[in-house]
């Protein structure tokens, strides 16, 4: 019989820690390949020059040199792909430049690879590299967003007319309805803010293994990534002209991403062609203070919304102007964050009849802005639920009442910016969110906090998101250059235990202990029994991997659909080894009976029939039990929440403690209760981080001033406090097999705007009348908004 | 890190004829030393680690009550060996950093270095201490010259820090958010003959004694004494972690609160 307790629903422990937590995980900085030389890459200390001299010739007779490289290398190779076009309010195409693997003429953010030393050991590769002789000719960085795209601003790249990569109006149709609403408002609140730019920090930097096969003419590469098909496709496609069937790539245990592994990188172009260039597997480990300054940063918009009500505080109308950071070149996904991401969101949970959104996207001396948790959803909650509640302490109002008024209640909804919500229950997570965080006992809080001379804070937010990316042809005319399905096999064998090989990654995320839960519930038998493979192009089908909140609502489909066709051709078998109509065979426990009769067999018994086919209706079916399914999902999902913090502001310093954070979400149906309440409590500990302490910062000169621990603020265990999680009030999606939504950057999402609109709630309380402070709220720019 | 040759001497004088070398550098608990090397910042042709020399190491106390802390002792030693007889200074210690750290940084090692923002100049400056050298004999007023700057001279090695034990004493430190070290910190020592009061963190010239303080508490050791009462802005450090107007600032507060913590 199998366990009652392995199925959908139950906290199962994550069976992939035994080996994280013993030191026995394999990642890809633990693959050595025999015989493998080292790379080390000479990265540009200057944000903006020309290069007029690159000389390896002191470089390429240092001991245990193998080979340099230069740009000149890689003239005829291509540029790193961007995987989405994004066309601007004109109608026309983005602005988009070259990307080459090592640069060529010209550098263009600190970091930038100029070239790249192939030796014997990677000490050996960077005493080489220090021999490069370079010489850059200075030029002006470009570095703050409105000065780059003034007349007359040095251009980022020489062969584009301006810094700017698009103008964005969405929907542009909307624009003068827009315009008009807000002149006609009763009431107009208005607030301009940052959302700075986070560098993702992963706890596994990033690692590349290029490995060349001369018998076969196969190229591998080992890489941290969240999606390794879309590296292959696009490394193979648009970089370095290999096929897919000569080129594997695999991704194995990685240690996280949050999005900076979702993206094509240099690196792994240079590791995969150098292999073949010396024949030797080529490997690069990423140091931290390297991945600081190439690894995708993340967020950096700058916005100014405008929120309008009418006379009985309805929501008439929005309007936002966003500058977004694209960096020196686009990022593989880059385009669509601050557009896509974003401006399908500014709805929020809100039935606001009119929005219109303008995104300039701009090039910068920076690193590359990419997503990150969330990606262009934080963004948009954090500017609509910081205006929500400047609104309300403009006109006087309770925060929650302003939010439940305006509320979506009527699914599906479509809203004015082209999203349909399918399902949802704002007024019920709010309900829960009131009761958890005992709201009615606040002032007495308050007053306790003020006894002690604190200033204590309450502030909510209510979010939304798009997951489950995405329908394929829905992104296809947005601009995607990819689909966006997922794939699965289903392999069962011949004693009944079964593979399911997978094209979303787990890199965090618990795969290897949820999806057999899916199985293990649809076919009765232990999840014990069901391994989940992924990472590896050689075995999985073509799979477009992890983000977005996808694995589960997408991947998941794809599994269960390739499930549900291997358990209609096991019916087919038990009913031929029954003799029964297969209309009339059920499957329950791991048993197949024939309805109405006591006869049955075991799921065994009709695996190893499928392998072993002697009694077998070969006239009718092929042997073996093995399906894939590839799953296109229909809309994006909703998970939707109500989140609240409680802070305490020390008005001598200015330093913000989190007392109490409560998170209310609705994920639609759960697989795994604990892996969500674990999903939600690193998404709030990085909203957390974003709030109060994490932020990346060029000088003037395109220096980075934040390019180690010392200077870049982490959240660490005692800057966060014990979460209140609930996510009980389920809507299931309306569209997808399991009823899933996806969870894992709700927390991202949710949390910065209630921290703000705490500290913001605790200054107010001492009578300090502040608007506003910039994220990250740390102890200096609070004491400074206090002192007026 | 390049190359450089190691010695790991196991005797004080030992460690002095290793230090003669062209290039030698001294390796305390390596707390900077070693990601400074990592980042090819340095580049030293020998290290001389002092951790292996027992005679430096250590805490005891000195005829005259003054309690003498081995230059080689580590931050957890100092942290478990000095809660009885000087707790301000053990609480100092225990506060640095993570456990890692603690085990492996020394006083020696910390004060040779000098970090603006590190939490022992504070403690050294505050107490009056003197620091003993296989050479001599320096008065913390004459040690700390500047930012990273000290009296010690080229090869000089720290063997002991003798701290005077105060009536009451209490270290406040506010932490950067990122590095957690003393953005502000101020160590607050009330002696019979007076009162010290040093601040580590704030000002470009590094640990200082805050003069204006030490007069007011001299007089009337409560926080009320200073109501009020901050340094001025001008030369304090300033950067993205606070300006100089608000490190001025947090002097005030966390000297107000050192005094309240000392009781």
């Amino acid at each position: 019989m199998p366990k009652d307790h392995d199925g959908i629903g139950a906290g199962s422990k994550r069976r992939e820690d035994v080996r994280f937590l013993t030191g026995a995980g394999n990642y890809t900085d633990d693959i050595n390949v025999r015989g493998q030389a080292y790379v080390h890459f000479l990265r540009s200390d200057v944000a903006h020059g020309k290069l007029s001299k690159v000389d390896t010739g002191a470089a390429e007779g240092m001991p245990g040199v193998i080979r340099v490289f230069t740009g000149a290398d890689f003239e005829g190779v291509g540029g790193l792909p961007c995987g989405w076009c994004v066309t601007d309010r004109h109608g026309q195409p983005m602005q988009e430049p070259a990307h080459p693997v090592l640069a060529q003429g010209k550098v263009r953010h600190v970091g930038d690879p100029i070239a790249a030393v192939v030796a014997e050991t990677a000490e050996q590769a960077r005493d080489a590299a220090e021999a490069i002789e370079v010489d850059i000719e200075d030029l002006p960085a470009v570095i703050d967003m409105k000065a780059a795209v003034q007349d007359g601003a040095t251009k980022v790249h020489d062969d584009l007319s301006s810094n700017l990569c698009y103008d964005w109006g969405f929907v542009e149709e909307n624009r003068e309805a827009v315009d008009k609403a807000i002149n006609e408002a009763a009431h107009v609140t208005t607030l301009e803010l940052k959302n700075q730019r986070l560098v993702a920090n992963p706890m596994e930097p990033r690692v590349a293994v290029g490995d060349f096969n001369r018998s076969t003419g196969e190229h591998t590469l080992y890489t941290t990534s969240q999606n390794p098909h879309v590296i292959r496709l696009l490394m193979g496609a648009f970089v370095l002209g290999i096929p897919e069937h000569k080129l594997r790539v695999v991704a194995p245990d990685v240690g996280g991403g949050f999005g900076s592994k979702i993206f094509h990188y240099a690196e792994e172009a240079f590791c995969t062609f150098a292999a073949k260039a010396v024949n030797r597997p080529v490997k690069w480990t990423s140091s931290r203070s390297e991945a600081f300054i190439s690894d995708a940063h993340g967020r950096d918009h700058v916005t100014r919304i405008e929120l309008a009500l009418d006379k009985d505080n309805n929501f008439t109308a929005i309007r936002t102007e966003t500058y977004a950071n694209m960096g020196a070149y686009l990022s593989t996904f880059a385009p669509s964050v601050p557009t896509w991401l974003h401006g399908t969101l500014m709805a929020g949970n809100y039935k606001t009849p009119l929005i219109y959104v303008n995104v300039k996207a701009v090039f910068t001396n920076t690193v590359p802005v990419d997503a990150y948790r969330g990606a262009g959803r934080p963004e948009a909650t954090y500017q609509l639920e910081r205006v929500i509640d400047k609104a309300a302490r403009e006109l006087g109002l309770d925060p929650i009442a302003l939010r439940r008024q305006n509320f979506v209640t009527e699914f599906p909804y479509a809203t004015p910016v082209a999203v349909e919500y399918d399902t949802g229950d704002y007024h019920g997570t709010m309900d829960v969110l009131e009761k958890m965080a005992d709201l009615s006992g606040f002032e007495a809080r308050r007053k306790e906090s003020e006894a002690r001379g604190k200033l204590r804070g309450l502030g909510l937010n209510c979010y939304i998101e798009a997951c489950g990316i995405a329908p394929s042809q829905l992104v296809g005319q947005l601009g995607a250059r990819a689909g966006l399905y997922e794939s699965a096999t289903v392999r069962v064998n011949a004693t009944g235990g079964i593979v399911v090989m997978t094209g979303s990654h787990s890199h965090g995320q618990g795969h290897e202990t949820t999806f057999p839960q899916v199985i293990a519930d649809m076919i009765g038998i232990d999840a014990d029994m069901i391994e989940i493979e992924h990472g590896d192009t050689a075995n999985a089908p073509m799979g477009m991997g992890t983000y977005g909140s996808r694995s589960i609502a997408v991947g998941g489909s794809a599994m269960v659909r390739a499930a549900e066709k291997v358990i209609n051709k096991a019916k087919k078998i038990a009913a031929h080894l029954m003799e029964a109509s297969e209309a009339d065979i059920e499957l329950k426990d791991g048993q197949f009976s024939v309805a109405g009769t006591d006869k049955s067999v075991a799921w065994g018994d009709v695996t190893l029939a499928a392998y072993v086919p002697h009694n077998y209706p070969l006239d009718e079916i092929e042997p073996g039990l093995e399906e894939t399914a590839f799953y296109d999902p229909a809309n994006f999902t909703y998970p939707a929440g109500a989140y609240a913090c409680e802070v305490e502001v020390d008005p001598e310093t200015g330093k913000v403690t989190i007392e109490r954070f409560a998170a209310a979400d609705d994920f639609g149906n759960i697989i795994n209760p604990m892996i969500v309440d674990g999903q939600v409590h690193g998404g709030i500990g990085q909203g957390i981080g974003q709030a109060l302490l994490e932020q990346c910062v060029y000088d003037e000169n395109g220096q980075l001033l934040t390019g180690s621990y010392m200077d870049y603020a982490m959240p660490r265990a005692d800057d966060v406090p014990f979460y209140d999680v609930d996510h009980s009030c389920q809507t299931p999606c309306t569209h997808n097999p399991l009823g899933v939504k996806g969870c894992g950057e709700a927390g991202a999402i949710g949390s910065p705007p209630s921290v703000v609109n705490a500290v913001i709630d605790a200054l107010h309380s001492g009578g300090h009348k502040v608007d506003h402070i910039d994220m990250p709220v740390s102890p200096a720019r609070v004491w400074a908004a206090m002192q007026g | 890190m390049y190359e450089f040759e190691f010695e790991r001497p196991t005797t004080l004088a030992d460690a002095i004829k290793a230090m003669g070398a062209e290039d030698a550098q001294a390796l305390g608990g390596g707390q900077t030393l070693i990601p400074t090397l990592k980042q090819r910042l340095a580049m030293p042709a020998k290290l001389v680690s002092l951790g292996a020399i027992d005679e430096i190491k250590g805490v005891c106390k000195a005829d005259d009550g003054a309690l003498c802390l081995g230059g080689g002792t580590t931050h957890a030693v100092v942290t478990r060996e000095a809660a009885v007889d000087y707790p301000a200074l053990a609480a100092l210690a225990g506060n640095i950093g993570d456990p890692a750290v603690r085990n492996r940084g020394t006083l020696g090692g910390s004060i040779a270095n000098n970090d603006p923002a590190a939490c022992y100049p504070a403690a050294v400056l505050g107490s009056g201490a003197t620091v003993v050298t296989n050479t001599r004999e320096i008065a913390a007023d004459e040690y700390f010259t500047g930012m990273f700057e000290t009296a010690l001279g080229e090869g000089e090695i720290i063997t002991e820090v003798r701290f005077p034990v105060p009536e009451k004493a209490a270290y406040q430190k506010f932490e950067q958010p990122a590095s957690r070290f003393a953005l502000v910190g101020v160590f607050v020592a009330k002696y019979v003959d007076g009162v010290r009061v040093a601040v580590t963190g704030a000002s470009e010239g590094g640990v200082f004694r805050w003069s204006e303080a030490e007069a007011a508490l001299s007089g009337d050791f409560s926080a009320g004494a200073l109501d009020g009462m901050a340094p001025p802005a001008e030369g304090m450090m300033s950067d993205l972690h606070g300006s100089a107007a608000y490190r001025a600032h947090l002097v005030g507060v966390m000297t107000r609160r050192a005094v309240v913590a000392a009781g």
